[in-house]
């Protein structure tokens, strides 16, 4: 450091010099500071996970071997020699995850709808009142924050097995995740337009209808999108809980080591996620320009 | 697209799945009493004399999230690396890597949970390794996408006065990426908390597991408490995390 300032008198650099020391030390004392207690956190959690680096040493094998049986047919031979043998199930997975497709879209779609309803309310800058305002806030926050999968166990309980409990959980689920989103849009329009329809004494209805709407439907639209592939993801799951779709099969399928069968599940699953999102984003270029997708 | 045929599409493909999907209006209806009296029932919360094993199973929680995490932080940065435009120029190389994290993500964390409970056995430890698998994936992405983001005249600056393509990626990179990643990792926190409380249901550890367990007894008065407890929980993450992220990356990055 001394080379760029040495034009400056010895007295001088020297304690420009230990200033700057000063300064970088303290940079670094606070920087390991902060990782000791990083470290710390890490420990205590480590002991409360119940972490074990020797059972998972012994058993790493497992894990590796475990792609190795999934991939293994019960005649001993690999999976991709016999495909016919390995996906026998083929049509019944694919009306299975038909049946997640329809739950994941009929589910976004109602919440879509319920999110739309309440996300005026929940925006600063069009809730007709503070306290309309915060509850409709708390309720969009209680929404999103029980996970999807916790309100499928109650509702499979309240409506019984089936598609239903997994259609409502994920309609819920998205009102709390979008209602969020939607009211985010509303809060960046421009106010410009609702104050000059305003002018001219129409309701509160009529300026969310004819000034906020048009600004923000395409923001509503690429958000749904987004939303319908996160929940192509989460209805493949809602079948561990007797909540309908593919996950029945294949939480069948793990619990009884049918290895082949979970290999063959997976992939069409992932393959038809994979399809999802492609189309999706597709779908959400052709509407609102490259520059939406990201 | 005409907007009217795609509506129309769209009701009709809506209407066929309320109808395929078993949904009855007399189903619902006695669906939403019972829910009425399920809500009745959980008031007022109480946990009865489990709130010692509840406050365990909690800790265990963000034990889980913040294990599973850092190590698929941890993991995923050299990843990340391969799997970025601008570090590695080959498509060949890069093809199987984004291919592979891309395969990882496809796999809901709860899937990874049950391979995990297969290899170490119920408890939480098969929930860190599920996480820190399901968000290698995640990570992996999105690391990549930040260091393709980076500046790459201080890259080239670094090529320039001979540095090696360690250095470039040391002195070049990495100054530039590792403040968007901190910001990443912290709101993983976050939402990995929201997503460790549910591994629990398929026995990975955790509150889930007692949540899991009280629903099906139908111990409702314990089930809110646990819903309290989770919402009052990710509360404090949040607050927790979005201060140290402000500290990090300065308030206007984040917004």
């Amino acid at each position: 450091m001394t080379i760029a300032v040495s034009i400056l008198p010895e007295q001088q650099l020297a304690a420009l010099n230990s200033a700057y020391r000063k300064a970088v030390a303290r940079k670094r004392l606070r920087l390991l500071a902060a990782l000791a207690v990083f470290l710390a956190a890490l420990i205590m959690s480590s002991i409360g996970a119940e972490v074990n680096l020797r059972t998972f040493f012994t058993y790493f094998g497992n894990f590796v071997s475990y792609f190795d049986r999934i991939l293994t047919l019960d005649s001993g031979q690999r999976v991709w020699t016999n495909v016919g043998e390995w996906f026998w199930g083929l049509h019944k997975w694919l009306k299975l995850l038909g049946e997640t497709l329809l739950i994941s879209y009929v589910g976004t779609l109602l919440g879509a709808v319920l999110a739309f309803a309440l996300n005026f309310f929940a925006a600063e800058n069009t809730s007709p009142a503070r306290w309309l305002l915060f509850t409709v806030r708390r309720l969009l926050e209680f929404a999103r924050t029980v996970p999807g999968i916790v309100f499928a166990l109650i509702f499979v309980i309240a409506f019984g097995l089936g598609p239903m409990a997994g259609v409502l959980a994920i309609a819920i689920h998205s009102t709390g995740a979008l209602g969020k989103l939607f009211s985010e849009i509303v809060e960046n329009a421009d106010m410009k337009p609702v104050e000059g329809i305003r002018s001219t004494g129409a309701s509160w209805l009529s300026c969310m209808r004819f000034a906020i709407l048009p600004q923000v439907s395409a923001g509503y639209a690429s958000y749904a999108l987004l939303r319908f592939e996160i929940n192509v993801r989460e209805a493949s799951v809602m079948g561990f809980v007797g909540a309908g779709g593919i996950g029945q099969e294949l939480i069948v399928a793990i619990r009884k080591f049918y290895y082949s069968d979970v290999s063959a599940i997976l992939v069409t699953v992932i393959v038809t996620v994979f399809l999802i999102d492609i189309t999706t984003g597709w779908v959400r270029g052709r509407l609102f320009g490259k520059e939406a997708r990201t | 697209m005409a907007t009217p045929v795609v509506l129309a599409a769209a009701l009709a493909i809506f209407a066929f799945g309320l109808v395929d999907l078993d949904f009855s209006p007399s189903r619902f209806i006695s669906g939403l009493s019972q829910l009425g009296w399920i809500s009745m029932m959980m008031i007022p919360p109480d946990p009865g004399s489990s709130l010692p094993l509840y406050l365990k199973a909690l800790g265990e929680t963000l034990s889980i999230a913040l294990l599973g995490t850092t190590l698929a932080a941890v993991l995923a940065l050299p990843v990340s690396l391969l799997a970025a435009r601008n570090v590695v120029p080959s498509i060949i190389l890069r093809f199987p890597v984004r291919r592979l994290l891309d395969s990882i993500r496809g796999v809901d964390t709860l899937i990874w949970a049950l391979v995990w409970i297969n290899v170490v056995g119920l408890g939480p430890f098969a929930g860190v390794l599920a996480i820190a698998v399901s968000d290698f994936g995640a990570f992996g992405k999105l690391f990549s996408e930040a260091i393709e983001g980076a500046d790459q005249r201080q890259v080239e600056g670094i090529r320039a006065s001979g540095g090696s393509a360690l250095h470039e990626i040391r002195f070049g990179l990495m100054p530039q990426v590792l403040p968007v990643i901190a910001g990443q990792v912290l709101y993983f926190i976050e939402s990995n908390t929201r997503s460790a409380t549910i591994i629990g249901i398929v026995g990975a550890g955790g509150i889930g597991l007692q949540l899991a367990e009280q629903i099906r007894v139908l111990e409702w008065q314990k089930v809110s408490f646990l819903i309290l407890m989770i919402l009052v929980a990710v509360a404090g993450i949040d607050f927790i995390s979005g201060k140290l992220r402000f500290a990090i990356i300065g308030r206007r990055a984040v917004a």
